[in-house]
């Protein structure tokens, strides 16, 4: 035991630590007064935990009392912010926003459920699908950006590789349609690498050129070719996998197991992502380049290449990602289809600190967000429906605010590297 | 430029004396970057969207085996057809030059917005937010109070200022007080200026009598902008004093950066955060300003979109115009002129695309296109100097900063 008894914290961190208490406490009194006073009498939530097409379809739903469950969850958040308040979670702090999120949501659907039945199972599951092209934005950006490369252009990329995954997957089948979509996303990966690397032209403004460029000419193209010619814009869309045993599990095995060959990429990237930046040497020496290239370039790190590598294969993840947007969802190339999901992308990528795994945690809550609004027109809540849309950027802008703070990107990140 | 007693915060401009054009700008450029590279940037451009209309032609690409000279022929046709009416549609009689003008005004506004932005150091994403914000508060007060034209316009243009400045102040206040980065926060504030928009019009406070869609009440008519060329009784030449204000607008940006202490420090903290601290600024509040400002002329954008425009508010009145301002203000090197120079140009290829895609088959797209491509050459000056064989200066310029700011 040699950890000091007390560590020592700077004013920030205390002060955001005490402003998440607060929270917490806030969000307590809230669930209180709303969810439960509101739900009083309304009777039970049902919540659909299992398809009637799965295996075990006879799971038995989960019935909750909406007003009980709220009481429990404002107890269980006023504990986490008492605690927050006069020790603190230490390490578990994270883990513990987590649970407290969810906690609240859970009380949300509950209220919004009261006296009628609701399928659970199935918003996750839109929920996770909904994630995927955030995701990839995301882990796209945290490729680049963990070698310093901005990248704005995340949003092209996935337009990019939904057209050619239209175009390719019409003519060619779905296989060549995920070559092709992550070729481009290569390409013009490349393109913003050698003018921000070679040229040393300023990131975001290569970013934003080629956004716009991609948008213009996707459209362009769209309207004066695939109009005419719709044949050339029909491609297959690829089914789920059910992985046996495991897609037969009730609930999640739905949820995880029963899912297109994207959101399976999506797991096995961040894992992969995980371990290759902080357990290989091509991480470490792909993180020092984004810290410190000069240090790196000392050591016999080859930067540019390690930057154009990098950026590259960022590139190659997001394109793949817009192919979901044509094989795992809806078969067709629409003008401006990604509608700014790219950006989403990039927000998540902040969110969740340049971490494989904090990026995809952040898309989940923004694909969940995005899946929430077509559930909950069914349920009747009396909330306007555009008030209910703009919750999860509220929240996202609350979290951001008041908890996750100031975040710290690679130290090298947006600068060119000169050598000498 | 203040120096003098000011703390040793630099321009990162070369120390030569002053030329005229430096001195009117307040940017150290010779001729040559200052005027032969957009030109050949422009110029380029345009080859390369001809180059994208010609192999998108695929009747003509068919018969390129079989009848070449035919399909050269039509390829040129398409070509021709287009820059004919992309020139007829932005210069070509007095209605196209009001149509420049009236698709200028916003851009230039918005563009202004971003640049003060850039100059700052903050990379304002929310301009578009700002302008739909700005616009409804323009819009309320222009169907809602009935005062003389002389009071009702101002009154209608300062709220919509008003607007854009609290919308845009909320980023810049999360910013200073908590880091919350305003990439984050701006896109998230236009998704819910977004919503906000479509639950207005659709309330009792908006929505016109008798409608069922999200439409507006029409403003007063004291509320419109008046038409520059009035006095013609031409309803087709619809420009209007916006570009007056828009005008007035980057002289003011350029006075406040360039001629204030206030200026100054925005400059200083977009140059080097930390030196402006440890020289006594208030960093908290030099962002709450800029983004505060920024906002208040995205604001404008929106109000010149209804005020001077549409006249009523539906849910798509700003367009994307938030968006191209992006690409305005790095094309202008978020200089004030630059931005106007940029505002313009983008005006003229936006009212010609319009005219080309009414009287060709060729989309308005095409415009995004060829934008992006001026970006990438006035940007990369390297690309200019290795097809034209010019001088021009050695190195890309940086506009931007990154994340941590």
């Amino acid at each position: 035991m040699t950890a000091p008894a007390t560590v020592v914290r700077s004013p920030a961190e205390i002060r955001r630590a005490r402003r998440l208490g607060i929270t917490y406490i806030v969000l307590a009194a809230f669930v209180l007064w709303v969810f439960g006073m509101g739900s009083l009498g309304e009777g039970s939530a049902t919540f659909k935990l299992v398809r009637p097409t799965d295996r075990f379809k006879d799971f038995p739903d989960l019935v909750l009392p909406a007003a009980g469950i709220a009481f429990v969850i404002a107890a269980a958040l006023a504990a986490f912010g008492g605690i927050q308040l006069t020790r603190g979670f230490k390490k578990l702090s994270n883990v513990v926003l987590a649970v407290g999120f969810i906690l609240f949501i859970f009380a949300f659907l509950a209220w919004a459920a009261a006296g009628s039945s609701f399928s659970l199972v199935g918003m996750l599951d839109e929920s996770v699908k909904r994630s995927v092209p955030i995701a990839m934005g995301a882990l796209a950006g945290v490729m680049c950006e963990r070698v310093a490369v901005i990248n704005i252009a995340i949003e092209g990329m996935l337009l990019g590789g939904a057209f050619v995954a239209a175009i390719v997957g019409s003519q060619f089948g779905s296989f060549w349609a995920l070559v092709g979509a992550t070729m481009v996303g290569v390409v013009l990966a490349w393109v913003l690498a050698v003018l921000a690397v070679r040229y040393r032209v300023d990131q975001i403004i290569v970013g934003v050129v080629i956004n716009v460029f991609v948008l213009g000419l996707t459209s362009f193209i769209s309207q004066r070719i695939l109009n005419q010619n719709p044949h050339l814009n029909n491609a297959t869309l690829l089914r789920p996998i059910k992985i046996p045993l495991l897609g037969d599990i009730p609930f999640f095995g739905q949820i995880l197991f029963q899912q297109n060959i994207f959101v399976f990429a999506m797991f096995i990237l961040v894992a992969v992502m995980t371990y290759s930046l902080f357990h290989t040497k091509w991480g470490l020496r792909s993180r020092a380049v984004g810290e410190h290239p000069k240090a790196a370039d000392t050591l016999g790190v080859n930067v540019y290449r390690y930057r154009y590598l990098n950026v590259m294969m960022g590139g190659a993840i997001a394109g793949f990602g817009g192919a979901f947007y044509i094989q795992g969802s809806v078969g067709r190339f629409d003008e401006n289809m990604t509608a700014g999901k790219g950006f989403v992308g990039l927000a998540a990528m902040i969110f969740g600190r340049w971490h494989p795994v904090g990026a995809m945690a952040a898309a989940l809550v923004f694909g969940f967000a995005d899946s929430i609004q077509g559930k909950l027109a069914i349920l009747k809540v009396p909330i306007p429906s555009e008030f209910l849309l703009m919750a999860p950027y509220l929240a996202t802008i609350i979290v951001v605010a008041g908890v996750v703070g100031r975040a710290r990107p690679p130290a090298a990140d947006g600068q060119p590297y000169v050598k000498e | 430029m203040s120096t003098g007693e000011e703390p040793q915060v630099s321009e990162p401009t070369s120390g030569e004396e002053a030329s005229l054009f430096e001195e009117l700008t307040g940017v150290g450029l010779e001729w040559r970057t200052a005027i032969l590279v957009p030109a050949l940037a422009v110029f380029s451009a345009m080859v390369v969207g001809a180059i994208i209309i010609a192999v998108t032609d695929i009747d003509a690409l068919r018969l390129l085996g079989t009848n070449p000279g035919t399909a050269l022929a039509e390829m040129w046709d398409s070509i021709w057809g287009a820059y004919k009416w992309l020139f007829l549609g932005s210069m070509g009689s007095l209605r196209a030059v009001s149509e420049t003008l009236v698709q200028a005004t916003p851009l230039i506004l918005a563009g202004l917005s971003v640049a003060i932005g850039f100059r700052a150091g903050l990379f304002n994403i929310g301009a578009q937010g700002q302008l739909l914000v700005g616009g409804m508060f323009a819009l309320f007060v222009g169907f809602s109070i009935h005062v003389p034209v002389y009071l009702h316009v101002p009154l209608a243009l300062l709220a919509g200022a008003l607007g854009g400045a609290i919308w845009g102040a909320i980023p810049g206040l999360l910013k200073a007080r908590t880091g919350a980065h305003e990439v984050i926060t701006t896109i998230m504030m236009n998704f819910i200026a977004l919503r906000l928009v479509d639950y207005y019009l659709k309330s009792s406070w908006y929505q016109a009598a008798g409608r069922d869609d999200p439409v507006s009440k029409p403003i007063e008519v004291s509320a419109q902008l008046p038409k520059l060329f009035g006095f013609l009784e031409r309803s087709d030449v619809r420009a209007h004093l916006g570009i007056v204000v828009a005008l007035l607008a980057a002289y003011g940006v350029y006075w406040l950066l360039f001629k204030t202490t206030v200026g100054y420090e925005f400059r200083a903290v977009g140059y080097n955060p930390h030196g402006a601290k440890y020289a006594g600024m208030s960093v908290t509040w030099l962002i709450v300003g800029v983004m505060a400002v920024a906002g208040a002329l995205a604001g404008l954008a929106g109000s010149d979109r209804i005020l001077g425009v549409l006249h009523r508010g539906t849910p798509g009145f700003a367009g994307t115009i938030g968006f191209d301002a992006i690409t305005l203000a790095l094309l202008g090197r978020s200089h004030p002129w630059g931005v106007v120079a940029s505002g313009l140009l983008f005006g003229a290829l936006r009212a010609g695309g319009q005219e080309m895609q009414v009287n060709t088959d060729i989309s308005l797209d095409l415009i995004l296109v060829i934008q992006a491509l001026i970006v990438v050459f006035i940007a990369a000056p390297a690309l200019i100097r290795a097809i034209y064989r010019v001088k021009t200066a050695r190195e890309a310029e940086r506009l931007t900063t990154g994340w941590s700011t």
